[in-house]
Order: C-alpha cells, then sequence, then structure tokens
C-alpha cells in the first residue's frame, strides 16, 4: 500500500470515527499512561471509571430509543429521573429494609415513568421539529415544580424527612440499609487491593441493553428506526407515527428512572430538589462521543461513549492534580461535555428533516 | 371560496396568543393581596426591576427580528461585560468613566463571541435556540478558564481583594463598589416616595429608540426578510448568513451592556454564577411579556419586565403566607419562569403547525375555486 492510500484510508478512517472522538480517545489514553508517573493508582482510577461507567450507562442507555425514533436526544431526562425518584422515595416510604427495596423502588417508578412518559411523548408529538428545545424546558420545569411536591408530599419515614418539622423531604437521603450497593456487591470481584469490579451493576447494564437491543430488532424495533429515518416514508408503509414515537419517549422515561436508581444504589444517597436538573447533559454527551448523532444511536455508541466520557471525568481531576496541583477538570468537563454536543448539533448531514 | 374565522374563534385566537400574559395577570391579581405588600413597595421594587433588567431584554430582539429564536447565547455577552468589570475593578477606575470603560473592553469581546457563536448558529440552522443554549454552556467552560486560571497568571489582575489567595483566579464574589449604582444615582429624583433612577431610564429609551430606528434601517429590514424566508431572501440578494452574524453580534454586543448596567445596580458581581441566571429570567420575561420565538416588540419587553418581576417579588411572602413556607414561593416562582418558556416554546411549535395547516387548506380551497 502506498502512502497516499494509507492517507486517504486514514482520513477515512477519522472521517468515519469522527475527529474529536479520536482525540478525547486518545486524551483518555495519555491520561492513563501519565498516571502512575505522577503517582496515581491505576487500579483505583480503573476501579472508579468502572464504578462511574456501571453508575451513568442506564441513563445514556435512556438517550436510545428517542433518538431511534427520530425525537432527538432526551434533554427531557430529568423527566424520567423524577420518575425514579418517586419510585424511590416511596419504596423509602414502605420502609422494606434490604436489597427488596430495590425491587420495590422500581415496581413504583415504572407507573409513574410511563404516565410522565405518555404526557411527554403526546407533546412532543406536536411540536415536531422543535423537540430538543422544548424537552429541556420540559425537563427543568418538571424538576422546578418537583421542588414544590417533596415540600408538599405527605412522606413520614423519620429517614427522609427533615428532622425539625417532621415533614418536607431532605435534599439528600441515604439509602444505606435498603438499596446501598445491593448492584454493586452482587458478584463483585475483588482483583487487588484497589481494583473492584462491580459485577452485578455491570451486568444489569447489560442485562437492560441487550433488552433494548433485541427489542430493536423486533417488529415494533424496526417500525421506530424507520420512523426515526424517514416519517413520510415510515406512515406511507402504514407505521402510526404519533405512536411509536410515544412508545419511545416512555421507554426513554422509564429507562431514565431505572438510570437514576441504579445510581442511586451505587452512589449512596438519593438527590432530590435541583438534583436532577443538570443531569441530561452529561448523558446527552456521553451518547455522542460514543459516535451516536442526532438521529443514528447504538448500543454500542453507549457504551464506548460511557465509558470515555465517565474515564476522562474520573481521572483528570487524580491526574490533573497531581501533575500541576490544580483541579482543571472541572472546566474540561465543561468543555468537552459542551464542546460534543455543539459538534453533534453542528453536523450537516444531519438537518435533514 | 375562502376560509373564514367565526367571531368565537377569532376571540379565542386573541387569548390563545396571549395566554401567557393573561395567566401571569391572573398569578399577580391573586398574589399581590397574598403578600401584603404595600403598592408604594411594589411600585419601587417595579422602578429598580425595569431599570436593572430591561437592557438587557431589549437584546434579545434583534435575534428574533432575524428568525433567530430566542438567543440564549446571550450569556456570552453577560460574560464579555463582567470581564470589563473585572478588569476596571483591578484598575481602580470608578464611577461613570468605570462604567464607560468596561462597555469598552466589553465590546471587542462581545463581537468576537458573538461574531462566533453566530457561525456556529448558521451551521445549526433550525435548531438555533437548543444550540445557542449549550453555546452558552460552553463558552462558561472557557470563562471559567479565563477568569478562575488565566486571571493573574497571564492576565495582569493585581488587586488582593479581587484575586484569590492563591494568587491566581478572581474571587467568588466581587464587590463592585467603586461603580455601585453610579448610573443610578447620577439623577435620580423622587416621585412621591419612589425613587427613580432617570439616567438609567434614559439610556434605557435612547436603546428602545434605537431599536425602533434599526428595524426600519436597511440592514433591519434584510433581517425582517431573512427571518420571514431565508431562500426568498437570498433570492432577493441578501446575504443570509452574514445578516444572520450580524444580528447575533448586536445581541450579545448589547447583552454585555446590559450585564454592566444590571450589575451597576446590584453592586456585587457572583463571578461565577451571575452571567448563567440572566439568560433565562431575561427569555422568561420577554416571553412573559407576550413575545413569542418569532415575534416580539418593545412592548413585550416592559410588560414582561413589570409582570414576571411582580411574580418575582411577591411569590416568597405570597407562599409563606399562604402555606407557611417561603421556600414554597422560591421554588414556585422557579417552576413558573421554567414552565413560562416551555408553554411559550410549545405554543409557537403549535401554532407553527396551524398556520402551516392553514395555508394549505387556503391553497386546497383556492385550487378548487379555479377548477
Amino acid at each position: 500500500m502506498n502512502l497516499q492510500q494509507l492517507t486517504s484510508s486514514a482520513k477515512g478512517l477519522v472521517k468515519s470515527f469522527g475527529l474529536p472522538r479520536i482525540i478525547i480517545g486518545l486524551f483518555l489514553l495519555s491520561l492513563f499512561i501519565t498516571a502512575p508517573f505522577v503517582g496515581v493508582n491505576i487500579g483505583t482510577s480503573l476501579s472508579d471509571t468502572f464504578n462511574r461507567f456501571g453508575m451513568n450507562a442506564v441513563m445514556v442507555l435512556a438517550m436510545v430509543p428517542m433518538i431511534h425514533s427520530g425525537c432527538g436526544l432526551n434533554f427531557g431526562l430529568p423527566l424520567g429521573i423524577i420518575a425514579g425518584l418517586l419510585g424511590a422515595t416511596i419504596s423509602l416510604q414502605v420502609n422494606i429494609p434490604g436489597p427488596t427495596s430495590f425491587l420495590l423502588a422500581i415496581l413504583f417508578a415504572t407507573p409513574f415513568a410511563v404516565i410522565l412518559g405518555w404526557g411527554y411523548g403526546q407533546l412532543l408529538n406536536r411540536v415536531k421539529g422543535g423537540e430538543m428545545m422544548i424537552a429541556t424546558y420540559v425537563g427543568f420545569s418538571s424538576v422546578a415544580f418537583m421542588c414544590i411536591m417533596w415540600l408538599l408530599l405527605p412522606f413520614s419515614n423519620p429517614t427522609m424527612v427533615w428532622g425539625y418539622s417532621g415533614t418536607g423531604l431532605r435534599t439528600t437521603i441515604s439509602t444505606e440499609g435498603y438499596y446501598r450497593h445491593v448492584l454493586n456487591d452482587f458478584l463483585s470481584i475483588q482483583l487487588t487491593d484497589h481494583l473492584t469490579i462491580p459485577t452485578g451493576m455491570l451486568l444489569f447494564f447489560a442485562l437492560l441493553a441487550c433488552i433494548i437491543w433485541a427489542f430493536l430488532h423486533t417488529k415494533t424495533g424496526t417500525a421506530m428506526t424507520a420512523v426515526g429515518s424517514n416519517s413520510v416514508f415510515a406512515r406511507a408503509s402504514g407505521i402510526n407515527v404519533d405512536k411509536i414515537r410515544t412508545l419511545s419517549v416512555i421507554m426513554s422515561t422509564w429507562l431514565g428512572a431505572i438510570g437514576i436508581l441504579v445510581y442511586q444504589q451505587s452512589f449512596g444517597f438519593i438527590q432530590l430538589y435541583m438534583g436532577p436538573f443538570y443531569m441530561a447533559l452529561p448523558a446527552v454527551s456521553a451518547i455522542l462521543i460514543g459516535g451516536a448523532s442526532v438521529n443514528k444511536a447504538s448500543i454500542l455508541n453507549v457504551v464506548i461513549g460511557t465509558f470515555l466520557f465517565q474515564g476522562i471525568v474520573t481521572m483528570t481531576p487524580s491526574v490533573m492534580n497531581s501533575m500541576i496541583h490544580t483541579d482543571m477538570s472541572e472546566v474540561i468537563r465543561i468543555v468537552v461535555s459542551n464542546g460534543m454536543i455543539l459538534y453533534a448539533l453542528t453536523r450537516k448531514a444531519e438537518v435533514t428533516r | 371560496m375562502t376560509l373564514q374565522m367565526t367571531k368565537t374563534q377569532k376571540l379565542l385566537r386573541i387569548m390563545g396568543n396571549n395566554m401567557v400574559p393573561i395567566l401571569f395577570l391572573v398569578i399577580c391579581a391573586f398574589g399581590i393581596p397574598l403578600s401584603g405588600y404595600s403598592a408604594n413597595f411594589l411600585a419601587s421594587e417595579i422602578v429598580i426591576r425595569i431599570s436593572r433588567n430591561s437592557f438587557l431584554i431589549v437584546s434579545l430582539l434583534i435575534p428574533i427580528l432575524a428568525g433567530m429564536g430566542l438567543n440564549f447565547g446571550m450569556t456570552l455577552g453577560a460574560m464579555a461585560g463582567q470581564i470589563g468589570l473585572i478588569l476596571i475593578s483591578d484598575w481602580g477606575i470608578v464611577g461613570i468613566p468605570g462604567i464607560i470603560l468596561a462597555m469598552i473592553i466589553s465590546t471587542p469581546i462581545s463581537v468576537l463571541l458573538g461574531w462566533w457563536c453566530g457561525k456556529i448558529l448558521n451551521m445549526a440552522r433550525g435548531r438555533e435556540m437548543v444550540t445557542s443554549y449549550i453555546i452558552g454552556f460552553f463558552m462558561n467552560g472557557i470563562y471559567q478558564l479565563v477568569v478562575l486560571y488565566g486571571m493573574g497568571a497571564v492576565i495582569p489582575v493585581r488587586s488582593n481583594a479581587l484575586l484569590l489567595p492563591r494568587g491566581y483566579g478572581i474571587r467568588n464574589t466581587v464587590n463592585l463598589i467603586g461603580i455601585r449604582r453610579a448610573l443610578d444615582d447620577l439623577l435620580l429624583i423622587r416621585l412621591f416616595g419612589i425613587p427613580i433612577p432617570l439616567a438609567t431610564l434614559l439610556v434605557i429609551t435612547v436603546l428602545c429608540l434605537f431599536i425602533l430606528w434599526f428595524k426600519k434601517t436597511k440592514l433591519g429590514q434584510d433581517m425582517r426578510a431573512v427571518g420571514q424566508d431565508m431562500e426568498v431572501a437570498r433570492a432577493a440578494g441578501i446575504k443570509v448568513e452574514h445578516t444572520r452574524i450580524i444580528s447575533i453580534v448586536i445581541s450579545t454586543v448589547f447583552a454585555g451592556y446590559g450585564m454592566i448596567l444590571y450589575l451597576q445596580n446590584i453592586g456585587t458581581l457572583n463571578t461565577y454564577n451571575s452571567h448563567m441566571q440572566i439568560g433565562m429570567f431575561s427569555v422568561a420575561a420577554l416571553l412573559v411579556g407576550g413575545a413569542s420565538v418569532s415575534k416580539a416588540n418593545i412592548r413585550n419587553v416592559f410588560l414582561g419586565v413589570i409582570l414576571f418581576h411582580l411574580m418575582f417579588i411577591i411569590s416568597p411572602m405570597a407562599g409563606k403566607n399562604l402555606i407557611g413556607q417561603a421556600q414554597l414561593g422560591e421554588y414556585f416562582r422557579v417552576f413558573v419562569s421554567y414552565g413560562v418558556i416551555t408553554i411559550s416554546l410549545v405554543l409557537y411549535e403549535v401554532r407553527k403547525k396551524r398556520d402551516q395547516h392553514y395555508v394549505g387548506l387556503q391553497l386546497a380551497a383556492d385550487q378548487e375555486a379555479l377548477q
């Protein structure tokens, strides 16, 4: 192969993979390479990365159905998170300790996710073409609305409500004694002193990912992809476009709800009030880093994207801190994640609808 | 055969078009007696808010004229204004000269940022709003890089009152004592015990006159044409991309000035937070005034400031008196701000679809009549 062919094939590779992704990948690689030299333990870093991967992957997965059906990036993820929070708080209110509470939380979150998702889907069907901006604000206003509700809803479990007044939920609630680490500790493998793999959490994600993958290959799933790639064609072939879109939104919302529960069981706390406010942005940028675009996404994108994004989030603070004794990780995170979203929004080829 | 709307349909349409202001009037009508504030207090608060916020909100008008929707990228201008303020605080320039110098410093930064923002928005046609919104977040990262790491290290800032103890980076809050209320107190008169900052209001009036004049210029007309139909405008020989960029540049520069006026009234700068909130509040206020994503004028700005901030002032007290928790009122006003933006965006999209539907029906009717 001569040089010209080599450069052109390299160019093709760069084009298919996307320059930003390569830069981010190389950046992460260089972080992992420099880590041992500046005294950062690779085992701890890897273990943290896996942990964060598991915590966030389901929420990133929640992007997939909506992207498939052409509803764009799910900036309304906080709505799903709220369904999850309702499930979590009700589960704690029922007050059954241990792993059962996690199942209960999923069980209670599901009807909320379905109802909220259905309404959200109906709304998005009326605003085709402007989904993303409206999704963002649906997320924001629902979080703000729930702030009022957390104060007013009649919860009474003493671990959840403010101690002095006895009413109104706390801003953070510990899941200790309920479902803290139920997935993390399930079948977890301790490789070295510092490296633990949270097998249960990864398996749980794999299970959900498989279900979504399988679903996308069923008849309904194919219809969803058809709606996303060309809704006029889909309607012509007899698919009820609005119904499929609503279904995708419900799925995304439900996955968001499950995602926050997985996050909580590993994090150990339920964050209420303004907690879910900006949670959509990391998930959105993660799937974009993984190679998804505004109207195309696969499970592989989720896995790669979450790993790269969470890898950077985990590695930059520790490596940067030991290298230049300043924590610039926050700035890097903001620039990388939002830069990635900007990159995806400005791709010309995708402005087809 | 033409399509005629019945009287009730027309009335419903007018109601629908002004739903948000009507809703706010109702909220305020219920909230004012509940809050228990005196009319005098409310009036003086409203005057303060008008002088504080309207300049910022007016900066949103030009991109709407050019059909680019609500410019959430106005935070870029706000950042430029804040950089100007930080620098003049360091140089110790006080009073009106300080404000003017801060404006002069902010201008090139705003132009540069606005030009860049316009370029990107041209690449993301059809989803300008969400893109401008993300641009705000993205630039916030760069702003932090410059202010938190660059200032004192690369950009010379010497004042110890500004720098963090570690020697570089600006503190979380900067006291703008030197220019605090400098413009407001220049020509302060009292009317029925209500202090009125005439100088600030004069500046705002000049800006409004400028906007009115600008709409009539060649460039303003070009922008209107671009806003209505890009392809038609292009066919008419208007440089569409260029015009759109100019509209964002103007908006960003005005947002920078607006931020400086806003902060001279407040008197303290929240270095890392002030600019993030301002975009949301300005957009919400404009929408409350009855503007939509595609149509806004100066009347909307002032109606919006009055109604939105009236709600803002009364809701904590109203919440406290109604349910016994001020916190509830706080959350309520945040909810209403976001809710208003959501409703307006949804109404805009729905109306756009309905109008397309009407155009289609009209066309079909005309075709039928021809046959």
